[in-house]
């Protein structure tokens, strides 16, 4: 494997000009691609779950506000009468696109996964409900129940508020929780290859001594070994991005789980192409402090 | 051009060199001999600012070295060539590149001088050996061209006849009289006192001895 990072890097020209100062072997070159890579690989992965709940979230905030559903408990003989004195007033309630009484079938449908299908639903005693589609102002909600509380009293309004809240809070803090599972990897990958560039120059002492005697500023020194881990660490970070790629590629997006929502939509594939970027600068960032600190303790 | 005012070196509670006061004008060639142990590497040491003295000043270039930061210093080693006795060079690099390094650090392209310089020293088969594969007398070849490659002002040379044999310590010590020709700061740290006495044939060489920690400059005795 560590042949084979050499070659990939003397493919790449990573030894050519002032990098070729800094050795282009030992453990800490593996290290680095290996934990820029690992890295980024999960970091396709928070992100796609960042997306799959952000996603999710907005599909329950705009498909379920704009329906509600009245549910009318009644005695078999004014079942009837009450549903159609409930379409009436859906009917003049200002913000209601539609209103449609569910079918004996439909209402099975929604109790199979609930009741199996052997239950035969039209002899229990199960309340008819009223699906709602709003129109994009929608109603008032409150108004409407007081008018039913008063004029149909087996009818009950639910505009799925009570559940729909907790539901996309949720979907929202899932997708701060990817946003700091993001936050953590990055941290992590700074503190791996921030080690691993403090463990290549105090490992190659010799190399800076050798360069301090003949005229190397810091500068020259930090730059070398900066770039070296940087270029070190993007590579990581490309082949570790796609990685993470193909397999949510091959995720499947079918089914009523979160996880397998787990994708990326449209330009939203584009983001993880950051990655690499993101991990060049937090490489940076990390061997430029690493290499400050060594090279004042060997002053 | 280098002036050392009653500086002192100790390490680990013992004084190794001790009120040195001399200075080495331009244009000068010196030896420094004593026995081994005595001090002479880490008085060079103290003349390329690798070591800074406990007391007194040395000046380089008019300035005091103690005072100098970290890339002060390193500007300062672009004007002194230093032939380390231990030969310090970069094994994944090949002899040529680590020839070059000077170049290399400067940013400044490798030239025909290179070459002439590896021929001089008889290492031009061995550009592309690595330092590992090469003898004692070729890495001391190699050490002493990389000092000389930008034909520095001062040239620092610790034992640079240590591992090569009288006639190519001949052609060192030739190379380093040119050098002095041309108005380069010689200083050699040296016990080979044969070394010392064919340059005093050829040159207004003076030699300065440690003793008992201090320094004496050496008259016509030797």
């Amino acid at each position: 494997m560590r042949a084979l990072f050499a070659r990939i890097e003397a493919a790449l020209g990573f030894n050519q000009g002032a990098d070729r100062i800094v050795p282009p072997t030992g453990f800490t070159a593996s290290a680095t691609i290996f934990a820029s890579a690992a890295m980024a690989f999960l970091a396709v992965f928070a992100l796609a779950f960042s997306f799959a709940t952000a996603r999710l979230a907005q599909t329950w905030t705009s498909a379920l506000a704009q329906t509600a559903t009245v549910r009318i408990s009644a005695p078999a003989d004014q079942a009837q009468a009450q549903l159609a004195q409930v379409l009436e007033i859906l009917d003049q309630t200002p913000g209601v696109a539609s209103a449609r009484a569910l079918s004996e079938e439909d209402q099975q449908v929604l109790l199979t996964p609930w009741l199996g299908p052997d239950v035969p639903v039209d002899l229990l005693p199960v309340p008819q409900l009223v699906e709602i589609a709003q129109t994009p102002d929608g109603f008032d909600a409150a108004g409407l129940r007081l008018r039913l509380q008063g004029e149909v009293p087996g009818a009950v309004l639910d505009d799925h508020s009570q559940w729909r809240k907790p539901m996309v809070a949720s979907a929202q803090r899932m997708r701060w929780v990817g946003y700091v599972a993001l936050g953590l990897i990055t941290a992590t990958a700074a503190v791996i290859i921030s080690l691993a560039a403090h463990a290549a120059l105090a490992a190659n002492k010799q190399v800076i001594t050798t360069l301090r005697l003949v005229g190397a500023d810091d500068g020259y020194i930090k730059g070398a070994f900066v770039r070296r881990f940087t270029l070190r660490a993007v590579l990581g970070a490309v082949f570790g991005m796609l990685a993470g790629l193909l397999l949510v590629a091959f995720v499947p997006t079918k089914g009523t789980v979160v996880l397998t929502g787990l994708a990326f939509v449209g330009s939203g594939w584009l983001w993880p192409l950051l990655i690499p970027f993101i991990c060049a600068g937090v490489s940076l960032l990390a061997t430029h402090f690493a290499a400050r600190s060594v090279l004042e303790n060997l002053s | 051009m280098i002036e050392l005012q009653d500086v002192d070196y100790s390490y680990d509670g013992g004084t190794l060199l001790s009120g040195l006061t001399f200075a080495l004008p331009a244009g000068s060639f010196h030896f420094l001999t004593g026995p081994s142990g005595s001090g002479k590497s880490t008085l060079l040491k103290l003349l390329y600012a690798e070591l800074r003295a406990t007391r007194g000043s040395v000046q380089i270039f008019d300035q005091d070295a103690g005072q100098m930061s970290r890339d002060e210093v390193a500007k300062l080693r672009r004007r002194i060539g230093v032939v380390h006795q231990d030969c310090q060079f970069l094994d994944h690099l090949s002899l040529a590149e680590n020839v070059a390094l000077p170049l290399a650090v400067q940013g400044r392209p490798i030239g025909q001088d290179l070459q002439d310089l590896m021929a001089w020293v008889g290492l031009s088969e061995r550009a592309n050996a690595r330092p590992p594969e090469l003898s004692g007398g070729e890495r001391q070849r190699a050490a002493l061209a990389r000092a000389v490659l930008l034909a520095p002002d001062i040239i620092l040379a610790d034992e640079p006849t240590g591992n090569i044999d009288w006639e190519m310590s001949q052609r060192v010590l030739t190379l380093l009289i040119e050098l002095h020709k041309l108005g380069k700061t010689i200083l050699v740290a040296t016990h080979d006192m044969a070394l010392v006495r064919a340059a005093k044939q050829k040159v207004a060489a003076r030699v300065l001895r440690i003793k008992d920690a201090q320094v004496q400059l050496a008259g016509a005795e030797l």
